[in-house]
């Protein structure tokens, strides 16, 4: 690989998805470049989670390519769980882990899979609770928790893997709305340490505070993309400018 | 009634043994048995699906007391006789667990795929999403959720297992009903005997549940 290329943390070309006869996603290409914070913006049912889901196989590409980090995870012959340890997701309703303490949960993939003994393990799991905020939390069930607290143990737990990239599908879009600004603190925090992400969200002060780029997508099409002034200040697409409409 | 237990306990006593022998063996294999094929019936190969689907339909679909006859004559007569292999013979005990084995475990496997399907996919998925292969998130993460809540079922149907070992008196094995059975014809002490052997088994089936119910206690997390 080229010195150039290695910059490109996410390739996308003429991704499409299709759901039997529902065609999800038409002809997406992306690239993300590494450090970058990608917003992706849109209606309800135009494909985000689907293009997010992709990203690390939790839905099989129909057609096209994505490369994650130089591998070409829509190849066959790609070991996906070897990727999907450097490529973290944060899901909209946490999907903590039931039948584990807030410590289990942090600590199942890096112990399960051989990456760190148990001792390491457990001092990462320790550091990243007390990153999120949530060192007192360590021995608590997932439903002790609040909706907020959950979040910052789902990105925690993601963090335990030391991804190269962080997927984001709507965080905070279950959660109440006091409990919004602690999650989104903790995401402002890994875009400024440098941390490669995706991010679904409705939250556009977001977007604006930390997106380098802002993707708006619509029936399966990414129909804009922009920097944070460009798509909020001076929309193009008719689209674009309808659904900011609606939801500034 | 004093006389029957003063007489005839002692047997009864271990023909109960027997039955929970029977059952012990029979609900051990079943376990096996459906972990095995309600896993089949969750994965993606629709061919697994396909040959659970027919395992479950057709022992769902056949009396137990055919497929014990089935089993303990019919199987060695086929190997023996028509196949002309000969040597299998079955012990009552061996045929009775089998067949025990094969009627609960088709259950079993469809408590088993109900409790797996149960647990909400998104564990499933952040299990996968952090590297984990499929295996490892069904045994960590997805299984230890899904018993909790099949425990009630297991155990109801743990209790039908047991009852149903009544049924392989037919084949001559020396469980509970059939010692009954000769306990009757020798004293035809009917009424006495057969409400003694319906305590035994109702003892024991609430000391099941009992005990189900503390195992239940347990597994609460983090209470
Ligand atoms: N597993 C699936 N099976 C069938 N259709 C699906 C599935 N997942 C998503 N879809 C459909 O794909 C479209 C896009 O969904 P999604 O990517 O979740 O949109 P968004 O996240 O932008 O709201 C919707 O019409 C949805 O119903
Ligand atoms: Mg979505």
């Amino acid at each position: 690989m080229e010195r150039k290329e290695k910059k490109i943390a996410i390739h996308v070309s003429h991704l499409k998805k299709s759901f039997k006869q529902l065609e999800v996603l038409k002809d997406i290409s992306l690239d993300v470049k590494e450090g970058e914070v990608v917003v992706v913006i849109g209606p309800s049912g135009s494909g985000k989670s689907t293009l997010l889901r992709c990203l690390n196989q939790l839905e099989e590409a129909s057609g096209g390519e994505i490369v994650i980090d130089g591998t070409d995870i829509t190849d066959k012959k790609t070991d996906i769980n070897k990727v999907r340890e450097k490529v973290g997701m944060v899901f909209q309703h946490f999907n903590l882990f039931n039948n584990m303490n807030v410590l289990r949960n942090l600590m199942l993939a890096p112990v399960d899979l051989k990456i760190m003994d148990r001792e390491t393990a457990r001092k990462e799991a320790l550091k990243m609770l007390e990153r999120v905020g949530l060192s007192d939390k360590a021995e608590a069930y997932p439903h002790q928790l609040s909706g907020g607290q959950k979040q910052r143990v789902a990105i925690a737990r993601a963090l335990c893997m030391r991804p190269d990239i962080m997927l984001f599908d709507e965080p905070t879009s279950a959660l109440d709305p006091e409990m919004v600004g602690e999650v989104l603190e903790v995401m402002k925090h890994l875009a400024h340490v440098g941390m490669t992400m995706v991010v679904v969200t409705h939250e556009m002060g977001f977007a604006r505070e930390v997106g380098d780029r802002v993707l708006f997508m619509d029936g399966g099409l990414i129909l804009e993309e922009g920097t944070p002034e460009e798509i909020f200040g001076n929309p193009q697409n008719p689209r674009t400018k309808d659904f900011l409409n609606k939801v500034l | 009634m004093t006389r029957i237990i003063n007489t005839y306990g002692q047997l009864l006593v271990t023909a109960m043994g027997q039955t929970l022998l029977l059952a012990l063996y029979g609900l051990f294999f079943a376990c096996i048995i459906g972990m095995i094929v309600g896993i089949m019936s969750v994965v993606s190969s629709k061919v697994c699906r396909f040959i659970a689907a027919v395992f479950v339909n057709l022992i769902r679909g056949v009396p137990m007391i055919v497929l014990a006859y089935f089993i303990f004559f019919g199987v060695p007569y086929f190997w023996n006789t028509i196949l002309g292999i000969g040597g299998l013979t079955l012990t009552a005990l061996q045929a009775g667990s089998i067949c025990l084995a094969l009627n609960c475990g088709a259950y079993m496997a469809e408590i088993i795929r109900a409790g797996i399907e149960s647990v909400d996919v998104g564990q499933m998925e952040a299990a996968r999403s952090l590297g984990l292969p499929w295996w490892r998130s069904m045994y960590r993460v997805v299984m230890p959720q899904a018993i909790r809540t099949m425990i009630p079922s297991i155990i109801n149907q743990f209790i039908i297992t047991l009852k149903d070992t009544s049924i392989l008196s037919v084949i001559g094995f020396p469980e509970l009903v059939n010692t009954a059975k000769n306990v009757v014809a020798a004293t035809f002490m009917s009424f006495q005997t057969w409400a003694i052997v319906g305590l035994m088994y109702l003892i024991v089936i609430l000391l099941l549940q009992r005990a189900a119910k503390v195992l239940e206690g347990r597994l609460k997390y983090g209470a």
